[in-house]
Parts: C-alpha cells; sequence; structure tokens
C-alpha cells in the first residue's frame, strides 16, 4: 500500500485536521488519493511498437452541501497545494448548514488479490509472448496480413480519509490482453479483434499459452468476415448470443437506471420504480462482488463496499444503482456504484458487472422460431441517448438467419432500439448465461471505468438492423 | 496560475541531462500544466464547481534504434529519477526497431510565430456564475422545458517540447467554454439537445441568451418524433454531424494506418476520391483557431496543406516514425490535424434543402460505426423529415448506412463554413445512403 504522506510537507495529522476544517458543516466529502502504475506493451507490424510505463500520483477533495458538489483535485500532496484546494472548496460553498453523514458500511470482503501485476513478469517475457504472437497467426496463412497485440496491466492504490479521520483503502489489480487482425483475399479486407481480462496476474490469461485461444478467436472473427454479405436494412427478429452482446443491456437499460439520471428526472426510466418495463423471465442485476472481474471492486471510490444490486427482477423495475449523494436525496441508500476514472474526476453513479440472468430455453429454440431476421455474435461499441432513451451497438459477428437456419455472415451494422421497450420485446431467454471476456470500458461523462457484462441467448421480436439492403 | 516557461523548461533539461548521463543516445521531453475551473449549473442552480491544476511529463529514451517511454504526473526530482533510470533499463530491453528515431533537424520548427491562442483574462467564478444565470434564464424560458444543465470552464495550458538535438519550445494557450443542454418533454417524448461555444478569448464568446436559447429551440423542435420506413434517400448533415465526416478521413489518411496496410485510401494519393467540386485545407496558423500550432508533438514545423484538390487526395497525413517506414517525411503532423476544414461549396444552405424534394436533415448521429479498414459506415440517426425545403416533422430510431468510397463522391457542400471547432465543415448533402427504419 502506498504511504500517502511518506515524502510530503504535509503530514497526516494535518491533512486530517484540514479535511474535518472544511466539511465540518457540510453534508458529505472526503480526501480522495490515488497513486497508480501501469504499462502498456504493444506489437504490431511484426515489431515492438511501444513500451511504456505511467506513474500518476494525485488528489481530489470533494465537498458536499445539499445538492451543490465543490472539487478540486491536484498532482502536489503538500501542504499548500490542500490548503489551497480547502481555499476552493470553502469559497465555492459560502453558507453550509448541513450535518456530516459519517455512516458508512462495512465489510471484510475482498473480491481480488493484493498484488502488482506489472511487477510479476518479466519485460523480456512479455515481449517474448506478444512474438509469439504475431508468429503463430502469420503462420497461419498468407492471408493474415496485419498483427497488433498488446498488454495493458495497472495497480491502482487509493485511500479515502473522511471528516472525522475514518480511512478507507483499497489496491486494484487490473490486466488486459488483446490481439487484432487483418486478413486480405482478393483484395477484400476484414479484421477481427478479441481480448481478455480481469482484476488478476497476467498468467491467469497466459499460462499454458492460453493466448492461443485469444488468438484463435480473433482470426475467426476476422475470417468469418472476409465472407459477408450487406447487412439487411429494417426492422426484424434478432437473436443474440451469450456474453459480450450484454452490452445491449448495459447500453439499453444499464445508463437509464443509474440515479444521477433519475434524481434529476433526465432519464426514460425515472417514473418507471415498480413498474413492468420488461417481459416476465427478465431479471438484471448490476454486481460488483464477483471475484477477479473487470467490474468487480472491493469498495466503489467512495469507500462503500459494492453489492449485487438488483436492478429488474422479472420484469419489474426494482432499484437504481446509486453513490453517496444521490442516494441522500433521493432518500435512499448507496449501492456501492459511487465510482471515477481517477482522481482528477468527480465520483458518478456507473455500473459494475450487469448482468442479465439466465432462463430456460436454448439457443436453437430462438433460432427456428425466426423466418427473417439476424443472429449477432459479437459487437463493437454501443452508445445511448438516456433522455430519449434510443440506444445503438455496432455489430462485428452476425449473421442472417432465414427460415429458422443460420445463413451467410453479414457485414457490420449498427443496431438501433429503445431502451425502455426493448426488453418487453424478449420474448425468449436462454439457460447459457456467460460473463464477457474482460474487456469493457464503459465512458460517461468524459470518465472511462471498467466493468463487465453478462447475459444468456435471448430472442427480440423487433429491432432495427442498419445494413444497406432493402 | 499556470506554471511558467522557465519552470517547465528547467524540468525538461533535468529530465534530458539525466537520460543521457544514463546512458539514452536520444531523448525527448513534453512538460505541460494545465489550470482549469469549471462551474455547473443545473436548473438556475449551482449544481458544481471543479478546479483541476494538472502537471505532466512524458520521456522518450532512444538508445540506437531502441525505444521507450514513461509518463508522470509526479514531477519531483527523486520520482523523476526512479522513472527515467527505469525509462532507460526498459529501453535496452526492448527490442529494435529501424525506424525509431527524433524528427530530422532539418524539420524541425525554427521560429515560433504568436498566433493569438492566449487570453490573460481570468474570468471568477461569480462572474461564470452571472453568464450560466442568464443562459439558464433564457434556456427555460418555454414551459415544455424540464430542464436545464449548463457549464462555464476556463483553461490555461503551458508546455515546453525539448530533445537532445536541441530543440526546445513551447506557448501558452487558454479557452473558455460555454455550453447548454437542455431536455424538453411532451405528452409522447422527452428529448435532449445542447448547444457549445469555445473560444480562445473570452471577448468572442458566445451571448449567453442567445447559447440558451439556441439550445431550447433545438431541443423543442425534437419532440413527437416519428420513425420513417426503409429507404434510400438524400441525407443532408448538419455542421456538427458534417465534421464527423471529415475526422473519419483524417484517420484513414493517417501514416500509421497507411502504412500498416489498415486503411481504405491506402495508395490512393494523386487519385480522385471526392467528387470535382471538393477541396479539404488543413491550415496550423489561423489566428485564434482552436486546432492551431507552431508544431507538432515532436517538433515538427506544421505548413498548410492542401489535402485535397479538386477531389485529387493531395497528402497524407505523416509523422517522423510511420515517414520513414513510407519513405516520406513528416510534414508536422504527428498526432492529427490542426485546423481542418471542407473549403465552402457554392450554394447556399436554404438551396440545399431545396436540392431534392424529399431528404433528412441529421443533427445527430450515436455509435461508433466508421469502419476505416473497409469505409463501412453505419450509425444511429436523429434528425428531421425536409420536404421541399422545409422541416416537416422529427425523427429517429432510425439508421444511415453506406461505404465511404461511395460517400466521398456524392457530397455536396452549402456554403456555411464557420470556425466553431478545431475541425469543420459547411452543411452536406450526401446522396445514396440507405436508411433502416420500420
Amino acid at each position: 500500500m502506498s504511504d500517502f504522506f511518506e515524502k510530503s510537507d504535509l503530514s497526516r495529522k494535518e491533512a486530517e485536521s484540514i479535511i474535518s476544517d472544511t466539511l465540518q458543516k457540510c453534508d458529505d466529502g472526503e480526501l480522495y488519493l490515488e497513486n497508480s502504475k501501469s504499462e502498456s506493451i504493444l506489437l504490431d507490424d511484426n515489431k515492438i511498437k511501444n513500451s511504456s510505463y505511467n506513474s500518476d500520483l494525485g488528489f481530489g477533495f470533494r465537498a458536499i452541501s445539499d445538492e451543490v458538489v465543490a472539487y478540486s483535485h491536484s498532482n502536489e500532496i503538500s501542504k499548500n497545494s490542500l490548503k489551497q484546494s480547502s481555499e476552493n472548496l470553502k469559497s465555492t460553498l459560502k453558507s453550509v448548514k448541513g450535518t456530516y453523514n459519517h455512516e458508512i458500511p462495512k465489510s471484510n470482503k475482498k473480491y481480488y488479490d493484493n498484488i502488482n501485476p506489472i511487477e510479476q513478469k518479466f519485460l523480456n517475457e512479455k515481449i517474448k509472448i506478444l512474438n509469439d504472437v504475431n508468429d503463430y497467426l502469420r503462420s497461419k496463412g498468407d492471408k493474415v496480413k496485419q498483427v497488433t497485440a498488446n498488454f495493458l496491466g495497472e495497480q491502482k492504490s487509493i485511500e479515502i480519509i473522511r471528516s472525522g479521520g475514518e480511512t478507507l483503502s483499497d489496491v486494484r489489480p487490473l490486466v488486459r490482453f488483446n490481439v487484432s487482425v487483418m486478413v486480405e483475399k482478393d483484395g477484400r479486407k476484414e479484421t477481427g479483434v478479441y481480448g481478455v481480462g480481469g482484476r488478476q496476474s497476467y498468467d491467469s490469461y497466459l499460462k499454458d499459452e492460453n493466448w492461443k485461444s485469444v488468438c484463435d478467436e480473433a482470426l475467426r472473427i476476422a475470417s468469418v468476415n472476409l465472407e459477408s454479405k450487406p447487412a439487411p436494412a429494417g426492422e426484424m427478429k434478432v437473436v443474440l448470443g451469450p456474453g459480450w452482446p450484454a452490452i445491449l443491456i448495459h447500453e439499453a437499460v444499464g445508463h437509464g437506471l443509474e440515479g444521477d439520471f433519475n434524481r434529476k428526472k433526465t432519464s426514460a426510466f425515472h417514473n418507471l420504480m415498480g413498474q413492468k418495463v420488461a417481459s416476465e423471465g427478465v431479471t438484471i442485476i448490476d454486481d460488483g462482488t464477483i471475484d477477479k472481474r473487470r467490474g468487480s471492486l472491493t469498495i466503489d471510490d467512495e469507500g462503500t463496499p459494492t453489492e449485487k444490486t438488483v436492478l429488474i427482477e422479472n420484469g419489474i423495475l426494482k432499484n437504481f444503482m446509486q453513490d453517496r449523494l444521490n442516494a441522500r436525496l433521493m432518500k435512499t441508500k448507496s449501492t456501492g456504484s459511487g465510482r471515477r476514472e481517477n482522481y482528477r474526476h468527480i465520483v458518478l453513479p456507473r455500473m459494475r458487472n450487469t448482468m442479465m440472468l439466465s432462463g430456460k430455453q436454448t439457443q436453437e429454440e430462438m433460432i427456428k422460431a425466426v423466418d427473417k431476421g439476424i443472429f449477432a455474435v459479437s459487437f463493437g461499441g454501443g452508445q445511448v441517448d438516456i433522455t430519449s432513451g434510443k440506444f445503438v451497438f455496432n455489430c462485428t459477428e452476425a449473421y442472417e438467419i432465414v427460415n429458422g437456419k443460420i445463413g451467410s455472415p453479414i457485414k457490420g451494422a449498427t443496431l438501433i432500439g429503445d431502451g425502455p421497450s426493448i426488453l418487453k420485446e424478449v420474448s425468449m431467454v436462454g439457460n447459457d448465461m456467460m460473463m464477457d471476456p474482460g474487456i469493457g470500458t464503459c465512458g460517461k461523462a468524459g470518465q472511462g471505468v471498467p466493468v463487465g457484462v453478462a447475459q444468456p441467448s435471448i430472442l427480440i421480436n423487433k429491432m432495427t438492423v442498419g445494413g444497406t439492403k432493402l | 496560475m499556470v506554471k511558467d516557461q522557465e519552470f517547465l523548461e528547467k524540468k525538461a533539461s533535468y529530465c534530458l541531462g539525466l537520460a543521457k548521463k544514463l546512458g539514452a543516445t536520444d531523448s525527448s521531453v513534453i512538460v505541460d500544466n494545465s489550470v482549469s475551473e469549471t462551474v455547473n449549473f443545473r436548473n438556475k442552480k449551482l449544481d458544481e464547481s471543479n478546479r483541476s491544476d494538472d502537471l505532466g511529463i512524458s520521456i522518450t529514451t532512444y538508445i540506437g534504434k531502441k525505444k521507450s517511454s514513461i509518463s508522470s504526473s509526479n514531477l519531483l526530482d527523486d520520482n523523476l529519477n526512479i522513472l527515467i533510470e527505469k525509462c532507460v533499463e526498459t529501453t535496452k530491453n526492448t527490442p529494435e526497431d529501424e525506424f525509431n528515431s527524433l524528427p530530422d533537424q532539418d524539420l524541425l520548427a525554427k521560429e515560433v510565430k504568436d498566433l493569438d491562442l492566449y487570453d490573460d483574462t481570468h474570468i471568477e467564478n461569480d462572474q461564470k456564475i452571472d453568464y450560466l444565470k442568464k443562459l439558464e434564464l433564457a434556456a427555460s424560458n418555454d414551459k415544455k422545458i424540464v430542464n436545464t444543465e449548463s457549464s462555464f470552464t476556463q483553461r490555461k495550458t503551458n508546455f515546453v517540447l525539448a530533445n537532445s538535438e536541441g530543440f526546445c519550445s513551447g506557448y501558452k494557450t487558454s479557452s473558455f467554454t460555454a455550453s447548454s443542454v437542455t431536455v424538453a418533454k411532451d405528452e409522447k417524448s422527452m428529448e435532449r439537445d445542447y448547444e457549445y461555444s469555445s473560444k480562445c478569448f473570452l471577448k468572442d464568446l458566445d451571448d449567453a441568451n442567445e447559447l440558451g436559447n439556441a439550445s431550447a429551440i433545438q431541443t423543442i423542435r425534437k419532440l413527437s418524433p416519428k420513425k420513417i420506413g426503409s429507404e434510400k434517400i438524400p441525407i443532408i448533415f448538419d455542421k456538427r454531424i458534417a465534421k464527423g465526416i471529415l475526422s473519419t478521413f483524417a484517420s484513414a489518411i493517417s501514416s500509421s494506418a497507411i502504412s500498416r496496410g489498415t486503411s481504405f485510401l491506402k495508395d490512393k494519393v494523386s487519385q480522385k476520391i471526392f467528387s470535382d467540386k471538393i477541396n479539404v485545407f488543413d491550415k496550423p496558423d489561423l489566428l485564434k483557431g482552436l486546432g492551431s500550432r507552431n508544431f507538432d508533438i515532436e517538433g515538427v514545423k506544421t505548413d498548410t496543406l492542401k489535402l485535397v484538390d479538386q477531389g485529387v487526395l493531395k497528402h497524407y497525413l505523416v509523422d517522423t516514425y510511420n515517414g520513414k517506414k513510407l519513405n516520406l517525411k513528416s510534414n508536422g503532423r504527428c498526432g492529427g490535424t490542426s485546423n481542418l476544414y471542407f473549403e465552402n461549396g457554392n450554394i447556399s444552405f436554404k438551396d440545399l434543402l431545396n436540392l431534392n424534394s424529399k431528404s433528412l436533415y441529421i443533427t445527430e448521429t450515436i455509435g461508433h460505426g466508421s469502419n476505416i479498414v473497409t469505409g463501412d459506415y453505419s450509425v444511429g440517426a436523429t434528425g428531421f423529415f425536409v420536404e421541399n425545403g422545409e422541416f416537416k416533422y422529427p425523427i429517429n430510431e432510425i439508421t444511415i448506412a453506406g461505404n465511404f468510397k461511395d460517400i466521398f463522391q456524392n457530397i455536396t457542400l452549402a456554403n456555411d463554413l464557420e470556425f466553431k471547432y478545431a475541425t469543420n465543415s459547411p452543411t452536406m448533402l450526401i446522396e445514396g445512403m440507405v436508411v433502416a427504419g420500420k
């Protein structure tokens, strides 16, 4: 763990006294300290293109009075700097008369080990694996024209000091391994991308040449796309495969169920609590407690232990995701969903691992039930307008379905739907729930945080497919 | 206050000196500082204030043709010592790449022109609050507006770029940004839209009333949208969307995509990729330009480039590394374009709307549907159905799709270019795209 005051002219005691003085009549707030180390090693175009290391240190000081948030951050952990921040906060919140909420739940559970993945493997070993990846993929035939592979590793240590001196801390490892391959046949080029990751050491993904399966998957997707035909345009039935396609859940309903948008009544879901928002059999949770997953957290960035939050139970809207600010203003409790990209940013209610639970049907039954539609297996990114509720995501591997049978692969197309109504169009829920491989980053208000998703195969009665074939 | 040149130069030269002492044959360093102060309003009340003071350093060391880099926000000397030692050590263990090198000496910027990029004015939070009060008052005038959010940011930055060949230069820049986001509601729908203004100089910022008004009008007209059927129909991109087509074009002609062979515009220099009337410029020396600069992030001087001349592609965007690979000289585009824009077309906005009896006017796209390997494009869209030059009704939950190779050949531009962003386009008509709806 980092000792943030070791090399500073500011002692822990002095910091505690500035914090308590600044926050005394505020409703909430804290000093958030962060020390992160990260590395990126990239192989591209047959060469190690980049090996870089970043070390980032800083604090963010937050004071909240009623609905108003004052925030100030700096890289310099010093007496002057903290005092300057304290002055900034006080000048925003001129007349405060709140009562500081000292209550913060406690838990002894931990969802990952206190390790630094960067130091656990020598640079040379990582470079060797990337070169092996390149050789392996290029040995698969002439059609492989470009290979990109990279390691991203990180260790982030955080400490939260609250008014009165209460201290909470966490050390978070995170790794990611990605492979992208471009293939060419008869002048046509296509790419396939695959990756894995989580809050553990690289070894969990790389021992016993596990990396080969990541390469195989990237190459398989690229090869499928070489044969793809133009996608159809218009409304039709859509079968989604299990796992990563759950970014549909993330975009369509996840964002709309974040506390801030509902407190401000700008989410299409704000007046639907307790109402039916999905077909029977659809249950969606947001879970920060799954061992070593990319979206898991032992405590959130306000110090609240994370939990398994039921968002939609058997079709009925049950809960929003809350940080402390929005929970207080909506008279409920934090769900441990307060997150920030780093000390430069304010806390927002965010998703962790968002999952639709398994139902009873099989994927075969779903395909058989479709006369004309598409079967979407893998996706790139997605996006949502939470106010109108419209959301999109981009297929990176999809097939047409004709008369209950899977047909030709189709070109990448955008799918568009309406968040509040799409889950009512789910007519079958599969028995094959799967987590994504650990690659998701969610963006909101300019902040990216690692997240996970999971779902079984599902059949959606009606969605608009944005192809070019009329 | 943002750190002065002297402080940044001292840090930079300390790093270059240490890297050399530890065995680096070449090195380069960027030290930067940015201080920004933001006030956010919501429903006519203060919502958030935010002050950031960010220091950063990034160092690249070379040993012959080996290269590695580090970056940090902790500029204390003992931390820099540890990091530079680590960087040189990593460099030794990184395989050689024959194309790694600092830029050629003769391409480095020799002079730094004053491009009017820094306004020393400081706007106090109380003044920002006054501006936002006025803005939200205007924005919430119509009772269909149910939520207003607005924001005012002042940002000052300073940087120094130095390398072991003796290059050492940097300068201050400033920006003042105001934005308004409004939500409107009727029985059938709830919609959101925005307006925004960003300038180097405070006095050039849009009027608060105008900004609030524009945001409200653009939001209210989106209420009660319809979904239309799937068909091939002319598409008109509002300026704020049209600039995205240029951004995709810029990524497709970046020398990294070209040298890796992952762009649909590879080997297209000297070929006609747009229709005859299209000219594209990248102009770095625009006074007060949001993308203006004297040199790129490697220190290479940047001159104005006519990237597309009467539809013909003339240049890629070249940096040192990929330039050496492609046997081209860097044209100072490491890190991308500066002020990139389509030259005005020769018809008015009104005439553009009237070119076809029916068309779709798109004000927002969502999704990341641009594939620069294949040129395929497919995104979600929101906008208006236009008939005989008139906006008839709002539309949403549709997608538009095509391929950039065709899209580029079928662009007609209006003559309403303005420099609101770093990348700018006049209003754009594209024929031949497919809309998917009902």
